[in-house]
């Protein structure tokens, strides 16, 4: 299949309250504050205006954060941008799942929000960053049961190859109970670190 | 470069309507749908309309399969769907034969009393494991949930997995459970009809929610099979998370890059089975997008008013009844339909009829701003 060369340009990676872009760490928060007051902290000292962030359910919020550090300096919101989402995780929606499901548990208790609802889908966190970064582009998530860099590696190449997009934004994105992790990367045609499995193994650690 | 043509070779469906491809066939011919109306205090205080299988339905079949418990109950049907297409296809279990699931909540109903047990066992890749040992798989199961288009876009995976050699042959499963938890959601935005739902109707009130499972196989092998995947997109609209964009941008570029990869032009084009869920935003928007690709004058059908609206089951369902539109050159009453509630023109399918056909075009489109098409060829 591979008749076309993949590079990856850029990675981040967020988990225990820490981000690190290309290798590097960019933020940090104190282990003990939750990931609602880590993320919002995070977003403040990156001096982004988006105020839609804090509507967001924790999923898209951690999604949103990676793909703004690999995006902002690649996208405008004046032009398209053709860049494909290929996000997977374990947990799809569960966190918000969980919280829906207390919403409508008893009569008594019945409170379902359409707000809420709304995030009860995997693939709302790429709906979020597709908007924000007018991507009108190819978009699939996948549910595996830990980041698998073998299949991302073939399904990006498979899109690359086949012209349906320039780069692909590829993510292992998995949120539940304040444990999450996610592993961004940008994949291209024409520069970076060789794209394949190995390379996306060694870049976080798995 | 040329890529390999790839085909399904085998479908089946588990559905209100029957537990066999043949036996919804001959429902739908009929015009019998699986909407009644249904007083279930577990679900909702009011009645509601919905397209339900009987339990009694699946334990019969299932335990003429198997005699284990450990399934749920969409665990039975989704293993129900593929048992056929497997003994079919007699495959080899290699590192190259996977299994491909397709849901948009699998098993939340798990969740209907909140416990760490509970949330482990609605975990997608639970489920996958379950049905992927049940049949004997050697390769990690492939779960693709991605709002309403999971159906069809797991078809559009299978494909590209298949041209990317990275699988030879795909077993691909769709399946959504009706739920209180959907149930719940739909209402809480309004979007579900007091009546039958209606698509495309101008009297339509929302969707009728249903349940389904569906099953094909899909490979490069064109030998006795049931169609081509010709093209396909997956294109998101960037422009809302819980509503359609009202110019139909992402679904009409899922279209045209389906027609394009085909090469295969507007008026070649003989059927178009649609998403059509009776929400006014979302069928109004299909009428957009469709005649932004001037195919407004295509035969088309919703199987909503059939089925209800099965969420990650419904592309790939409604993909199996059309295969046998495509096949048969018979083409199905859209059901519901009465009287055009649409800015723009569409050929909506108003009584049974006989067509040549050779091109049939598959659309969904999901909350995400979400949207798939593929195109499939006949091959007989």
């Amino acid at each position: 299949m591979a008749d076309k060369n993949s590079f990856i340009q850029s990675w981040c990676t967020i988990q225990n309250n820490k981000i690190d872009l290309n290798g590097e760490t960019i933020f940090e928060s104190e282990p003990a504050i939750g990931f609602a007051d880590f993320a919002k902290a995070a977003y403040r000292n990156f001096g982004w205006s988006y105020p839609k962030f804090f509507k967001m359910d924790s999923l898209s919020k951690l999604a949103f954060i990676a793909a703004e550090l690999l995006l902002k300096d690649e996208t405008s919101s004046e032009t398209e941008n053709d860049i494909a989402l290929v996000f997977s995780n374990k947990s799809s929606s569960m966190d918000t799942d969980v919280t829906f499901q207390e919403s409508i548990a008893t009569k008594e208790n019945y409170y379902p929000s359409p707000a809420v609802f709304v995030y009860t889908l995997p693939n709302i966190c790429m709906g979020e960053i597709s908007i924000r970064h007018n991507l009108k582009s190819e978009n699939s998530f996948f549910i595996f049961e830990k980041f698998n860099p073998g299949f991302l590696s073939n399904y990006t190449d498979v899109l690359l190859s086949t012209n349906r997009a320039e780069k692909v934004l590829c993510a292992w994105v998995d949120f539940y109970k304040e444990t999450y992790r996610a592993n961004f990367y940008l994949v291209n045609s024409t520069e970076g670190l060789e794209h394949n499995e190995t390379t996306i193994k060694t870049l976080f650690n798995t | 470069m040329k890529l390999n043509s790839v085909f399904i070779n085998a479908t089946n469906c588990i559905t209100p309507l029957g537990l066999d491809v043949e036996t919804n066939i001959r429902n739908i011919s009929n015009g019998v749908s699986g909407i009644r109306l249904h007083k279930n205090q577990v679900y909702a205080e009011q009645p509601f309309y919905a397209s339900i299988i009987e339990d009694d339905l699946i334990e019969e079949a299932f335990s003429s399969i198997s005699a284990s418990v450990e399934y749920t109950r969409l665990e039975k049907m989704m293993i129900l769907a593929l048992m056929p297409v497997i003994k079919k296809s007699n495959p080899v279990f290699d590192e190259k034969t996977i299994l491909i699931v397709s849901t948009t909540k699998g098993n939340i109903t798990q969740l209907n009393t909140i416990s760490e047990t509970s949330v482990q066992s609605a975990d997608l890749s639970l489920m996958a494991k379950k049905i992927a040992s049940f049949f004997g798989f050697t390769t990690e199961p492939v779960i693709v949930s991605n709002a309403c288009v999971s159906g069809i876009l797991s078809l559009a995976v299978a494909k590209r997995l298949i041209q990317s050699e990275g699988c030879n042959q795909a077993f691909v499963v769709a399946g959504d459970e009706f739920s209180k938890f959907v149930l719940s959601g739909f209402n809480c935005f309004q979007a579900v009809s007091d009546e039958p739902c209606q698509p495309y109707s101008v009297n339509r009130k929302g969707v009728t929610l249903g349940e389904a499972a569906a099953a094909a196989c899909v490979s490069a092998n064109g030998q006795n099979a049931l169609a081509e995947i010709a093209g396909d997109g997956a294109i998101n609209d960037a422009n809302h998370i819980s509503g359609p964009s009202r110019t139909g941008e992402g679904l009409f570029r899922s279209v045209e890059r389906a027609m394009q990869e085909a090469e295969v032009k507007a008026e070649e084009i003989d059927y178009i089975n649609a998403h059509g869920t009776a929400t006014s935003f979302n069928d109004e928007m299909e009428a957009i997008a469709f005649n932004r690709s001037r195919l407004g004058n295509v035969p088309l059908n919703s199987l909503k008013g059939y089925y209800g609206h099965t969420l990650g089951a419904s592309g790939l369902l409604e993909t199996v009844i059309g295969i046998e539109s495509l096949n048969s050159g018979k083409l199905y009453s859209s059901i519901g339909f009465d009287e055009m509630g649409l800015s723009q023109p569409l050929n909506i399918i108003t009584q049974n009829e006989d067509k040549e056909l050779n091109y049939l075009l598959k659309t969904a489109s999901g909350f995400g701003g979400c949207n798939t098409a593929v195109l499939f060829k006949k091959t007989k």
